[in-house]
């Protein structure tokens, strides 16, 4: 372990690139601009790396501990630090930077330095509330997260950029006021301390559980997002850049299904244990229903972004399953839908960015101009169906085999999104890709160029070493979610 | 009482040296005003601007207790213990109590009013800068009355800062209203400006009037016009309930006058959007410190023992306030009548701070509760500056700029400025990172820490409708093209100036420990 500060340069770093980004001013430095993003994501990936290399796997302790007062009055720390669970996120949004500044290097030619900006800014207060121990820092970074999206969705956005960008920083600060509270009522109740482990431990009676619980679910079930509050999502997505769909695909959706675990299961273990019927119905829902809309959606994003909400509902379904196997299996799924939905999102973009359409009738044969984009394609569908081999297959077939122990009929309506998936997916596949080429614009495609070709390579390094070998990712995540199933095992009511 | 004994006492001076230097320097100015013949009145501008400098550095220095205060902030705690009695004993510096009365209790100097002070002194010098150039852009404006005004306005301010006695507050709110109908009407070729000052000035009579009537009742229930006397016999239960129960309505209805606040609200969105905008820009900042501390005067210092009827009245006018506010912000497409009912709602949820001290007799979070206000009120007056500092800023001649959609594409024509206004509108929403975030925190943080569960969900339920239509300036100055591309015209000093500003208002979201305690200090030693 470095006696650097790792968790703040994560944070740091990027902001300030951000900044620095911003201050070369208008489009005529936007060469320059874009070099200095990619080498402040780079050196914001890069100060991520030791948080990998120096984790202790023995201990399900907070690590990298950073603790400051900032706001004494108010007893509010700058208190950082990562466990098995947080770790892999902060690098995952870090590589995600990266790849990010990459896709929006030739196709964003309209200030491009406050695109970029917006981009590390961005990523440095994702960073900052995977990496927060202390409830309103978490808070601070996950509202102040709210405006460099809502920006990026407005300003570089398709048509209808403006309903997207409203309802999606609307719906979303809807879900956080009531979090404020609740912060806010924990602080009161704790005797003063915002400090997230010193709530782990704090006993609630049964009815405040329920209400924080359910104060906890409306912000991170937005976020998620959870059927029936999911609707800002396809908007949002549709309208977004590139860009900003991977960033929201890959990281923001993660936000929610992280806020579960560090917030509602240890806080109000006991209401989880009551309410877990009503999550898991809600989970089952955005799985099923939502993987039946996505068949019929005719915009390739709106499917996409259907897609991952029914993934994501995997990822609820397995923390409310109260087992090692069905957590575990959500964590690997939540970090492989990051790799595998920002590809998806990517490629979508790859050939919207040469035919300006979305529309799957507007391709077809599309392998036939694109054969190297074609095969990367292919193996994301294959990844999004949950191919074995892929980390999409990893994620879901451990929360499967968790649910047949929880429940035979659970387990069987999540196992039909491997029939669902396969088909919204591979459907979409087959009339974008294969056949005859269907129009001019399909015939004048022309290949991807050696930039998106290791755009591609490095998410699909992720997606299929993912698959191949999840020991790396799994023993990280052991000894810390063996803990949190202890923790919540354990009533909080005196 | 024989004639040997009714001596006269000359009133200790000290305590007001700022108010005379002030009320002297504007009669000073309005003589020189005579004698010089200049269309742009620089002089004027640069005296005034002296004027409220020079009355700045009286309040530190005739005050030990702000000088120690002051000195503990910028230098830490060890350099006010051993710099503070060197200052003391070289200027010559009273060390009174903490508490320091004059003209036979009519009069308060202690840390609240000292602070609230120096905030005032600094938000006129902002409003007279961002004014300037608009001013000069318009013959009809250009005279050196809106100096003198401001000034007696700010002189206004400063008596019911310090009043502690009914009469006083009176003649405080007085000086102050009677200034602004004045400058409301300053640009008297203006049909809407001379309506909204005819509106200001019945309306504001009205609640004169209705105050005056609270302040008779009061008396006739305590026998005193003194606040702290007042307090003292209610506490005693010396006072007739009947009689006190009709005045502590007509008083709070009085001081919701002068807060906006709904029901009472009527004349905001009127004058805000009739009087020039440089006025507009003085009415939206700094009486709300002024206001507040009639609050405080009043109501806390003063009528603390029947703090539950004046809370459930605060509580109703609170609650209505952010409701109209911010559903009534939503319809508007002039940002200065938008910011007009923005003003409404913040000087609502400002109130939730007022009404959650003293819950079921036990006054432990009182503190907590007025000092959350008091932040909120300080960090609002800063925000509103630099809003409509910025209309300002991007007005020239013949241009007003006011519209929401004059704002359009501003960041094509100022990345910059088009920053520091989304500063400002995210502040005004309160999302994080900046300073209204934690100014809308700490009043939550007090209603919820006080029990008021349903109080805070409410006041988050109405932020959120708020939250819609900040977000719409944001998207006109980001989403929209350009209306047209004029540069901006504005001098420097404004720019820098309106550039602090925005930084202020992120510095302290994200450094915002000192202005809290600061508050909280202030109000403890003065309570």
């Amino acid at each position: 372990m470095s006696g650097l500060p790792l968790l703040s340069l994560a944070i740091w770093v990027p902001i300030i690139a951000g900044f620095v980004v911003l201050a070369t001013g208008s489009d005529r430095n936007s060469p320059l601009a874009r070099m200095l993003a990619l080498l402040g994501a780079i050196f914001g990936l890069l100060v991520t790396l030791p948080l990998y290399t120096g984790f202790d796997m023995a201990t399900p302790a907070m690590q990298f501990v950073e603790l400051s007062p900032w706001i004494p009055r108010f007893n509010i720390n700058y208190h950082l630090g990562v466990d098995g669970i947080s770790m892999f996120f902060v690098m995952l949004n870090s590589f995600i930077t990266v790849i990010v500044v990459l896709a929006g290097w030739k196709v964003i030619d309209n200030k491009v330095a406050q695109y970029n900006a917006a981009f590390l800014i961005m990523s440095g207060l994702l960073n900052g509330i995977f990496a927060a121990l202390d409830g309103m820092l978490f808070y601070i970074f996950f509202e102040a997260s709210l405006i460099p999206l809502y920006l990026i969705i407005g300003v570089w956005g398709g048509p209808n950029r403006v309903y997207a960008a409203f309802k999606f920083f609307l719906f979303t600060l809807m879900g956080s006021l009531l979090f404020l509270i609740s912060l806010i009522y924990l602080f009161v109740q704790s005797g003063g301390s915002f400090s997230i482990l010193d709530w782990h431990q704090l006993p609630l009676a049964m009815v405040p559980q329920m209400w924080i619980f359910l104060a906890f679910l409306v912000a991170f079930a937005v976020k998620v997002p959870m059927w029936p509050v999911h609707t800002w999502l396809p908007d949002a997505h549709v309208e977004a850049p590139t860009g900003g769909s991977i960033v929201l695909a890959a990281i923001a959706l993660k936000l929610g299904a992280y806020g579960f675990l560090r917030f509602s299961l240890p806080i109000a273990p006991d209401a989880s244990h009551e309410l877990s019927g009503l999550i898991v119905g809600l989970s089952l829902i955005a799985i099923v229903y939502i993987g039946l809309v996505a068949l019929v959606q005719e915009d390739m994003k709106k499917l996409v972004a259907y897609s991952s909400i029914a993934h994501m509902g995997f990822v609820t379904l397995g923390f409310f399953m109260f087992s090692a196997l069905g957590l575990e299996g959500a964590l690997v799924q939540m970090i492989s839908h990051g790799f595998i939905a920002g590809a998806m999102f990517y490629c979508i973009g790859v050939m919207y960015d040469r035919v300006h359409s979305r529309q799957i009738v507007d391709y077809g044969g599309v392998v036939n101009t694109m054969p190297k984009f074609a095969a990367f394609f292919m193996l994301f569908a294959m990844a999004n169906a949950g191919l074995p081999a892929t980390s999409g297959f990893v994620g879901e077939f451990m929360v499967i085999l968790a649910a047949v122990k929880f429940n035979f009929w659970v387990a069987f309506a999540a196992a039909s999104t491997m029939i669902v998936g396969a088909a919204y997916t591979l459907w979409m596949y087959k009339r974008v890709v294969f056949g005859a080429v269907a129009n001019h614009h399909v015939a004048e495609l022309t290949d991807i160029s050696a930039r998106e070709f290791l755009v591609l390579t490095l998410l699909a390094t992720g997606a299929l070493g993912m698959g191949l070998y999840p020991q790396p990712f799994t023993e990280v995540m052991h000894s810390s979610v063996n803990e949190l199933l202890r923790h919540i095992a354990v009533s909080k009511i005196l | 009482m024989t004639l040997a004994e009714m001596q006269f006492v000359p009133p200790d001076l000290y305590p007001v040296s700022a108010e005379i230097f002030l009320l002297s320097m504007a009669c000073l100015i309005l003589i020189v005003d005579l004698f010089v013949r200049d269309k742009k009145n620089t002089l004027s501008f640069v005296l005034t601007q002296l004027t409220l400098m020079g009355a700045a550095l009286v309040t530190v220095f005739t005050s030990a207790r702000l000088l120690s205060l002051l000195i503990a902030v910028v230098l830490g705690p060890e350099a006010a213990t051993d710099l503070t009695p060197r200052f003391v004993e070289a200027l010559g510096i009273p060390v009174g109590d903490e508490i320091t009365y004059t003209f036979s209790k009519m009069y308060v100097d202690d840390l609240m009013g000292d602070l609230l002070k120096l905030m005032l002194y600094l938000t006129v010098m902002l409003v007279l800068f961002y004014s300037r150039a608009y001013l000069l852009d318009r013959a009809q404006m250009a005279k050196s009355e809106y100096y003198t005004l401001t000034l007696f306005a700010t002189l206004g301010m400063m008596v019911m800062i310090s009043a502690n006695n009914l009469v006083t507050v009176y003649i405080g709110i007085e000086l102050l209203s009677l200034s602004l109908y004045a400058l409301v009407a300053l640009n008297r070729d203006s049909i809407s400006a001379t309506e909204a000052a005819m509106k200001y000035f019945v309306l504001g009579a009205l609640a004169s009037g209705l105050l005056l009537y609270g302040m008779s009742m009061i008396y006739g229930a305590t026998g005193s016009l003194e606040i702290s006397a007042i307090a003292e016999r209610l506490f005693n239960g010396q006072a007739n309930k009947t009689i006190l129960g009709f005045g502590v309505v007509f008083l709070v209805s009085g001081i919701a006058f002068k807060l906006g606040v709904v029901p009472f609200h009527m004349w905001i969105p009127d004058v805000y959007h009739g009087a020039p905008t440089p006025v507009t820009l003085f009415i939206a900042s700094a009486p709300k410190l002024a206001a507040f501390a009639i609050v405080i005067r009043v109501l806390v210092n003063g009528l603390i023992v029947v703090s539950q009827d004046w809370q459930a009245m605060l509580l109703i006018l609170a609650v209505l306030s952010m409701a109209v506010g911010n559903f009534a912000a939503i319809a508007q497409t002039n940002l200065k009548r938008m910011l007009a009912y923005s003003a409404i709602s913040h000087m609502g949820f400002m109130l939730l701070g007022m009404v959650t001290g003293v819950v079921g007799g036990d006054a432990r979070y009182a503190l907590n509760a007025y000092s959350s206000s008091m932040f909120y009120v300080i960090t609002y007056v800063l925000t509103s500056a630099g809003t409509f500092g910025m209309i300002l800023l991007l007005s020239r001649s013949g241009f007003e700029s006011d519209e929401i959609s004059d704002f359009a594409g501003l960041n094509k024509r100022s990345p910059w400025f088009a920053a520091v206004m989304m500063m400002m509108m995210f502040s005004m929403a309160g999302v994080p990172f900046f300073v209204g975030f934690f100014a809308k925190f700490s009043v939550l943080q007090a209603v919820v820490a006080a029990g008021y569960l349903w109080l805070a969900i409410a006041a988050v339920f109405f932020s959120l409708v708020g939250a819609y239509y900040y977000l719409r300036v944001v998207k006109v100055m980001y989403f929209d093209p350009p209306a047209n591309k004029a540069p901006i015209a504005a001098p420097m000093n404004a720019r820098i100036l309106m550039s602090a500003n925005g930084l202020a208002v992120a510095l302290l979201g994200i450094f915002p420990q000192t202005l809290m305690s600061l508050c909280a200090f202030s109000l403890l030693r003065s309570l």
